[in-house]
């Protein structure tokens, strides 16, 4: 067990955890606290107090209340930096020494597109972004399409909630740790000895040589892709399963008196009835898979050419102080979105017309 | 329509299908069930599961074996151990022996998760009560501005709110606090959208009886609107739990080493392929109890809330 050079066993246990330890931690705990209990005692007094005011300015002060919170948050914390990042991405920040007294001052100056043609321009900027839209098409799809097969493989069989949970459980789990799972156990890869990734003992069980999931160049951003799909393929199933569930039995048997095999009534009469709950689903992955950066942080961290816009977004802004270009490369996600947005909106208002 | 699909409607997985129609159902379904179906969906649930049993087999396997064996090798050897999860929980985890213990991890998960919670669900509360049932100039337009709000990736907030949480302005990014109000922050347009869904389904009625009665916002809010959405709450509560405590971009752009949740470190060390690589399954595998635990005891509530609200972004 304690062989060569690994401390699999620290000589003191629990050696970081002395007073200071726990005193730091009590700290912490006791300042969520006291900040759950102000936060809740500030709105309470705030809307009783706004409940003191007599006449009709009463009405008008409490709905103040109620509102400002979340359009100040909203317009401070959302908007404006949106707005704010949008500008940043036409603009260039220099930190150079003053010609004159030599202190280092930060200038940004107004430089148009550069940043836009940059980032198509450069070859491994422009990998990223097509990487980004490899993903924004690939993990829907698929986690959408095995959802969707799974949910009526399983609909109304025996056990059909404990088999729904299986697939749904990576829903709680974190894309870091999902990473993990896949990144280290799964696709694990020795160049020799014992294969401890699980596929690649797999393969190897069927005789094939051990495969480098992380590195072989395009294919290794499948293999990442995979990851999302596992973790969202149980929030399309759950969703689409509940549709399944509110398609009429009456057409079904109508369809199946008429001679149409479940194939047939599976196209002609499931898909369709469920078809607006398909697009839901399909975009709401659209955004994750366009915002998630987690995976190919813990994974690869980039490498061999799995970068996407996320993470290539969060190096250039807060590691490398590249913050114009990360302004840049944010936007274009954006830009990714906006025909949902329209979209969702769009669908929304006709919802609220019917109401 | 899912968009806007009402959290009450008895739409979710536990829903009773009537004797006589479950039979007519089997009848109307017969052939789905084919072989072939059947062994997708079990190829299926096995993908599914098997990775994550791999992970905690894994996270036991003896800190000198983890490079060349595999863990049923270890296993057929009778060597798995738990020790790596004292290990890692109260010795240390990071790529040297003096990094902090992953417990530190734990607590910080918590107190950046707890109140990441509560704020954004009251505020949201607040915010969908006005909007469902106070008519005023813009309610309207707000309204689909913050449903469409939801979508903007948060990519695009992330360095002018630094820099207003940062030490040029309110000087509380890398605390507490600071990871709070960005969580929050990111958390309003989703829960404005599915807890307005909820209120605006209460029965007009009940409010009226209450309005006519003499009842001011307020005292609707608190003697109503708070007792009658507390199933709404729980699903988003849950929704915002599993969120913020898997969540790694917010907490690595304003947090800092005495705020970072468990997901950073492991995270960092997921990529380091060094001897310590042998902590990183055990920490992963702590990482994800909580959450486990929270999703399976409440699965139900989870599945409301996403049917209601499933245009998270």
């Amino acid at each position: 067990m304690t062989s060569t050079g690994v401390p699999a066993v620290t000589p003191m246990p629990m050696d970081g955890l002395d007073a200071q330890f726990w005193s730091a931690q009590g700290q912490n705990l006791l300042l969520g606290a006291i900040a759950i209990i102000a936060f809740l005692a500030i709105v309470a007094l705030i809307m009783y107090g706004a409940d003191l005011i007599k006449g009709g300015a009463r009405d008008k002060v409490q709905l103040v209340v109620l509102v400002t919170p979340v359009l100040g948050l909203l317009a401070v914390g959302l908007i404006y930096p949106a707005l704010d990042t949008t500008w940043l991405s036409f603009n260039e920040i220099t930190n150079e020494p003053d010609p004159d007294t030599g202190i280092f001052t930060t200038t940004m100056s107004f430089v148009g597109l550069d940043n836009y043609r940059f980032a198509f321009s450069d070859p491994t900027t422009l990998r990223t972004i097509l990487n980004t839209f490899v993903w924004m098409i690939l993990v829907p799809l698929m986690s959408t399409g095995i959802g969707l097969a799974y949910a009526v493989f399983i609909d109304r069989a025996k056990g059909e909630k404990v088999l729904k949970s299986l697939v749904f459980m990576p829903m709680a789990i974190s894309l870091v740790g999902a990473s993990v799972i896949w990144g280290n156990i799964m696709y694990d890869y020795n160049q020799v000895g014992e294969q401890t990734g699980m596929l690649n003992a797999l393969r190897a069980l069927v005789g094939l040589d051990p495969y480098n999931f992380l590195v072989d160049d395009p294919w290794n951003t499948f293999w990442l892709i995979v990851i999302l799909v596992w973790i969202q393929t149980g929030f399309a199933m759950v969703i689409l399963s509940a549709a399944i569930k509110g398609v009429p039995v009456e057409q079904n048997e109508a369809a199946s008196l008429d001679g149409a095999n479940a194939w047939q009534r599976f196209w002609s009469i499931t898909i369709p009835s469920i078809r607006s709950t398909i697009v839901v689903v399909l975009t709401t992955i659209t955004i994750m898979a366009l915002k998630v950066y987690d995976i190919v942080r813990t994974v690869t961290q980039g490498r061999n050419n799995t970068d996407i816009v996320a993470n290539k977004m969060y190096v250039l802004s807060f590691v490398e102080g590249r913050e114009a270009l990360g302004a840049a490369l944010a936007v274009i996600l954006f830009v990714f979105v906006i025909p949902i947005v329209i979209y969702n909106v769009r669908s929304l208002n006709k919802v609220r017309e019917t109401h | 329509m899912s968009v806007t699909m009402p959290p009450q409607e008895p739409v979710d997985e536990d829903v009773e299908t009537k004797p006589d129609t479950r039979s007519r159902a089997a009848k109307a379904k017969e052939k789905l069930t084919s072989p072939w179906a059947t062994l997708a969906a079990i190829i299926i649930a096995v993908f599914w599961t098997v990775p994550t049993v791999a992970l905690f087999m894994s996270s036991l396997i003896p800190g000198d074996r983890y490079r060349t064996d595999a863990w049923w090798t270890v296993m057929a050897d009778g060597d798995l151990t738990f020790e790596n999860f004292t290990t890692v929980l109260f010795d240390s985890f990071g790529d040297n022996s003096t990094a902090p213990p992953l417990l530190e991890y734990v607590f910080n998960s918590i107190v950046v998760t707890v109140p990441s919670v509560v704020l954004p669900v009251v505020l949201g509360l607040m915010a969908a009560y006005a909007f469902a049932w106070i008519p005023f100039r813009g309610s309207s337009f707000l309204f689909v501005l913050i449903f469409a709000l939801q979508v903007v990736p948060l990519q695009l907030a992330l360095i002018p709110l630094l820099r207003i949480l940062g030490p040029e302005n309110l000087g509380i990014a890398g605390e507490f606090p600071g990871v709070w109000i960005a969580h929050t922050i990111f958390a309003l347009p989703l829960s404005v959208f599915l807890l307005h869904n909820f209120v605006s389904h209460i029965p007009r009625e009940v409010l009226e009886a209450a309005r006519v009665d003499g009842a001011s916002h307020t005292q609707m809010f608190f003697r109503i609107i708070i007792p009658l959405s507390l199933p709404a709450v729980a699903s988003l509560a849950i929704f915002q739990f599993l969120w913020v405590w898997n969540d790694l971009l917010v907490s690595a752009v304003f947090g800092s080493a005495n705020t970072y949740p468990l997901t950073y470190p492991i995270s960092n060390l997921a990529g380091d392929y060094g001897q310590y690589a042998y902590l990183v399954p055990p920490a992963a595998f702590i990482s994800m109890i909580i959450p486990l635990i929270v999703f399976f005891s409440l699965q139900r509530y989870f599945v409301r809330g996403l049917l209601a609200g499933s245009t998270k972004g």
